[in-house]
């Protein structure tokens, strides 16, 4: 659809004239039950306008009233990122018009913010970059327009607008990091990854599903280019809701090869908002700054300040869990996986899972072979999450087990994992209703083994003979005997001890 | 028997129904009567609610038949300003934006009026979003005076305060932003509190300046007024500036009526230039009256309150600006201009081009421009430091004193339309008033004479610290008392107004 005009100058040519500066804000919808400011519920998707009340809608008369859990979570947010959580702040009230704000102003914070200056330690390639984080605060989210008709999807030109205040109310933080310089090249996969790290921190944390695709986060791009050199920075852009991890670095490289070609071109860089367009990778124009708002902020009258005591500062903090990169780092260890494997468990997005079934008592390299192996291509085949699917870690653990135990081989232990997956209950109530433990009965097992020697008598004399190697078809004898409910093992040894006589 | 009932103080009312002498289904009905024979001379309703009336009234004498234990307020009827929101009846603050708005929720002291049993009978009118001190920015034409028809009732809850003092009903709910209770009962001749910032709920009352709006009582009566603000105060989750803390004991206050040993101070600053000679004399005698039942008289200086005024026309009118932006066409109220033609936005201006009035609108931009990037320091946030002054000064004389007077307002009742044209002596009219607002302390307005040279009611304004709200209602019942001893009978029953015999 969108068609960029603009001439670019080829990425690492630009970088190599020009340093980069980027920041980012994020916006993070809360997890919480209700809203910010009254008690309608958050469910994502349900009916319009079915999740409000006098509050949420802005109704004359209507009064906020702070949800307490959203101001933990913020302070949750604020811990890990090494902020400092303020002992006393205010709500402000950022005044502008808009069909989808109920009361037409939004409120939020302004210098008074929950949390400020504090970073985040971002993996990129095998070095760390510390990302400087400016200020963590609370707002409530808008509702969602839709403008029907008209070329732009906006709200000029439509022949008629609707709006959905299910989403009105909804508590937002709002993570704004301090300039990064310094990344060159590396700036887009910079940006990237701290999105990346940042959304691992805050999923971890509990306060947030943090669903980029249903817009749960959402970041605003920033970026400047200044000579390589120069003692000041240029003027930035402000690229509009990239709304996923690619994007954030494709809008990054965009906005570094068009910078670069207003400069070279001798004109200077508007500071302004930009959209960036899934489709074709640019950005264009928004509206300029020039011409921005007065948000006239003023502390909210109709809220009391917010002064979270110390004591349950601390208590929130003794309670945070440990942050990823050091969860990764010490589950790699203890797991002794290499670097590899363990991208192999990220990308599939099994850790949790993992650790898990690790954790219910299976052995590592077990709980890798399930999860990555069967697990893995059930999911594929099924198009789902790893974590979608209707097995719990303690049933792998406990399939595992019974691997181990010599109840099931892996041929049998497949077939309990679909019976679970079917929703037949436990892996134990499975082997019981499908009768699938392995054959151990002595007598049962030594009469086919007989068998098999008896009707392969050139197979069994090499063996004999010490060609240990030549036992396969009698193994696969008997297993065919009893109905592939035999340890493998536990024949190729029977067999081997009744020829060695 | 409607006339007399309609004579009747609550306190009467509630006792004669109790005692099951009258029904709360009579009580009412004579008061709608009272309202049918009168209202459209003194215009203090927007809406009567005739039929609800009715309905509730027979509720409350079906659950006194049963044996049922009610309050004090069951079957009393009661007028609320059109500022609260209330199912079942419009809420249009006395503006066009909201003509025909039905709430979908009650203001919680709606709901504690409708808990205790209280017979509402009708929205008041008032200032358009409570901005002006005489009801004339009401949308739908002003009240009058039932002193004198030609006068305006004060503002901006002139509408209950002349329901009151017209006998169309004994109590009435109102709201004080800067004066918008006391004035109006100053003027009319009635009591008129505004209770301490946070003391009252403001989940429902549709916002001027959230800082500063205090719903609160009028009644014809201290005792009366005391009964009111019992019955709607105390703690709401749903106002989160609202005090958790025990209700001031006001109606025991208002019984015990004693003054003995109290130390009162008078605010030096409140008097002099600009204040009406009549309204002195009468302040004075008040001062002297306390003194005589045993009150000591001090003189205590507020250094700060000559710059209340200014202050509280930055803070109210910054805060109106962002509250009333919500009235933007898009989920209720008014809606200019939606002929398929035009895009959201500029049916919000339209809308609100037709739909406010003149002095909103101007307090609208004055707010606008004060918040404004660049201005904010020097109008908002110098306003804002101007007030902790006053509280300051507040609590330097509360240090002294027990509570503060002064006259409630500098002049009496002036002519409907002459203030119209000049917003700078409109805003005069709550010059006594604001400090309190300001502070957020409690303040109330109790009638203390007629001024000599035109013969309409004076107020005395009794202040008190926060949370002392107890304190306002033993000195003005004292005041009472001995006013009434004095005169012989209530002040009101020298209101001639509706009688015909206008000036």
């Amino acid at each position: 659809m969108t068609t960029s005009t603009d001439t670019l100058v080829p990425f690492g040519e630009a970088v190599e004239r020009y340093e980069p500066v980027i920041g980012l804000e994020t916006h993070v919808e809360l997890g919480t039950r209700t809203k910010m400011f009254c008690g309608c519920i958050t469910t994502f998707g349900a009916e319009p306008n079915s999740q409000v009340c006098p509050v949420c809608l802005g109704l004359p008369g209507s009064l906020p009233v702070v949800n307490r859990m959203a101001i933990e979570y913020t302070i949750r947010i604020g811990l890990a990122l090494n902020c400092t959580i303020a002992t006393w702040c205010r709500f402000a009230r950022k005044n502008y018009f808009y069909p989808d704000m109920p009361k037409n102003f939004q409120i939020s914070q302004y210098d008074e913010p929950l949390c400020t200056d504090g970073w985040l330690d971002v993996p990129v390639g095998d070095q760390i970059t510390r990302v400087g984080i400016e200020r963590v605060h609370l707002e409530e989210d808008t509702g969602k327009s839709l403008h029907v008709g008209g070329v732009t999807g906006r709200i000029h030109g439509a022949e008629y607008s609707l709006v959905d205040y299910n989403r009105a109310g909804i508590p937002l933080v709002e993570i704004v990091t301090k300039p990064v310089a310094g990344t060159g090249a590396d700036a887009p996969v910079v940006a990237r990854a701290y999105v990346t790290e940042l959304r691992d921190l805050v999923r971890a944390l509990g306060v947030s599903d943090v669903r980029m695709e249903e817009g749960s986060l959402r970041s605003d791009v920033n970026v400047s280019l200044a000579p390589r050199g120069a003692s000041q920075w240029g003027k930035r852009t402000e690229t509009k809701n990239v709304n996923s991890l690619r994007s954030v670095q494709r809008a990054v490289e965009f906005e570094i090869e068009r910078q670069a070609a207003v400069l070279d071109a001798g004109r200077r860089v508007i500071q302004e908002t930009r959209h960036f367009h899934e489709d074709t990778g640019t950005t264009t124009s928004g509206r300029s700054k020039e011409e921005a708002q007065d948000y006239r902020y003023f502390p909210e009258p109709d809220l009391v300040p917010v002064a979270p005591p110390a004591e349950w500062v601390a208590q929130i903090r003794a309670a945070l869990p440990e942050a990823p990169s050091k969860v990764r780092a010490r589950l790699q260890a203890e797991w002794n996986v290499s670097d590899l494997e363990m991208d192999a468990i990220l990308n599939a997005g099994a850790l949790d899972l993992v650790a898990g079934t690790v954790a219910a008592g299976a052995s590592p390299a077990d709980a890798r072979k399930w999860w990555l192996g069967e697990l893995s291509r059930q999911a594929h085949d099924t198009g789902r999450e790893l974590a979608a699917l209707a097995i719990t870690p303690a049933q792998v653990a406990r399939v595992a087990a019974l691997v181990s135990a010599g109840t099931l081989n892996d041929t049998l232990a497949r077939e309990v994992i679909d019976g679970v997956l079917a929703g037949e209950g436990s892996p134990d109530a499975i082997v019981e209703a499908r009768g699938l433990s392995v054959v151990s009965d002595e007598g049962a097992l030594t009469a086919a083994v007989d068998q098999a020697i008896a009707d392969n008598p050139d197979v069994a004399a090499k063996v004999r003979d010490g060609k240990v190697a030549a036992a396969g078809p009698l193994v696969g004898a008997v297993m065919k005997a009893t109905d592939r409910k035999a340890d493998a093992a536990r024949v190729r040894q029977l067999i081997l001890d009744r020829l060695s006589r | 028997m409607p006339t007399e009932l309609t004579r009747m103080t609550a306190a009467d009312l509630s006792a004669a129904l109790a005692a099951g002498e009258v029904s709360s289904a009579e009580v009412t009905r004579a008061h709608l009567e009272r309202i049918a024979a009168v209202d459209d001379r003194v215009h203090a309703f927007l809406h009567v609610a005739a039929d609800s009336a009715m309905a509730q009234a027979a509720k409350v004498d079906e659950r006194r038949g049963q044996g049922e234990p009610l309050g004090p307020l069951a079957g009393v009827p009661v007028a609320v300003k059109d500022v609260f929101t209330t199912t079942g009846l419009p809420t249009t603050c006395g503006s066009r934006i909201l003509e025909g708005w039905h709430p979908p929720y009650d203001a919680t002291i709606t709901r504690r009026l409708k808990q205790a049993g209280a017979i509402i009978v009708g929205k008041t009118n008032m200032d358009e979003f409570a901005m002006g001190s005489s009801t004339e920015n009401s949308a739908f034409g002003p009240s009058r005076n039932p002193w004198d028809l030609d006068k305006v009732p004060g503002g901006s809850s002139g509408g209950s305060a002349a329901a009151v003092a017209a006998y169309e009903a004994p109590l009435a709910i109102g709201t004080d932003t800067g004066g918008s209770i006391r004035q109006p009962a100053a003027v009319c001749g009635i009591v008129g509190t505004k209770p301490t910032y946070g003391g009252n709920s403001r989940y429902g009352v549709v916002a001027f300046a959230s800082s500063l709006d205090t719903p609160g009582p009028l009644g014809r009566t201290v005792l009366d007024a005391a009964l009111l603000h019992e019955a709607i105060s105390g703690h709401d989750p749903c106002d989160s500036t609202s005090i958790d803390a025990p209700v001031p004991p006001v109606v025991a206050a208002a019984r015990d009526a004693d003054v003995s040993g109290m130390r009162i101070g008078v605010v030096a600053e409140l008097s002099g230039d600009g204040y009406q000679p009549g309204v002195l004399s009468r302040f004075a005698e008040a001062v002297e009256l306390l003194e005589s039942l045993g009150a000591k008289i001090t003189e205590v200086s507020c250094p700060h309150f000559r710059y209340a005024l200014p202050a509280y026309y930055l803070i109210a009118p910054s805060e109106c600006s962002s509250n009333l932006a919500r009235f933007d066409a898009m989920r209720y109220g008014l809606r200019i201009g939606d002929d398929g033609t035009r895009d959201a936005e500029e049916v919000m201006a339209l809308t609100r081009e037709a739909g406010f009035g003149a002095e909103v609108k101007r307090r609208i931009i004055l707010g606008t421009y004060a918040l404004s990037s660049g201005y904010y320091d020097a109008y908002y946030g110098k306003a804002q430091q101007v007030r902790t002054l006053i509280i300051r000064d507040f609590d330097a004389a509360f240090g002294q004193v027990d509570v503060l007077v002064s006259p409630a307002t500098p002049t009496t009742a002036f002519s409907i339309g002459e203030r119209a044209d000049d917003p700078m002596a409109m805003y005069l009219a709550d010059l006594c008033t604001i400090p309190s607002d300001l502070a957020g302390n409690a303040a109330i307005s109790v009638p203390c004479g007629l001024a000599p040279e035109n013969g309409l009611p004076v107020g005395l304004q009794v202040m008190a610290p926060v949370l002392a709200d107890d304190r306002l209602y033993r000195v003005a019942a004292a005041a009472e008392a001995a006013f009434t001893g004095r005169w012989g009978h209530p002040l009101l029953a020298e209101a001639k107004g509706l009688e015909g015999r206008r000036p």
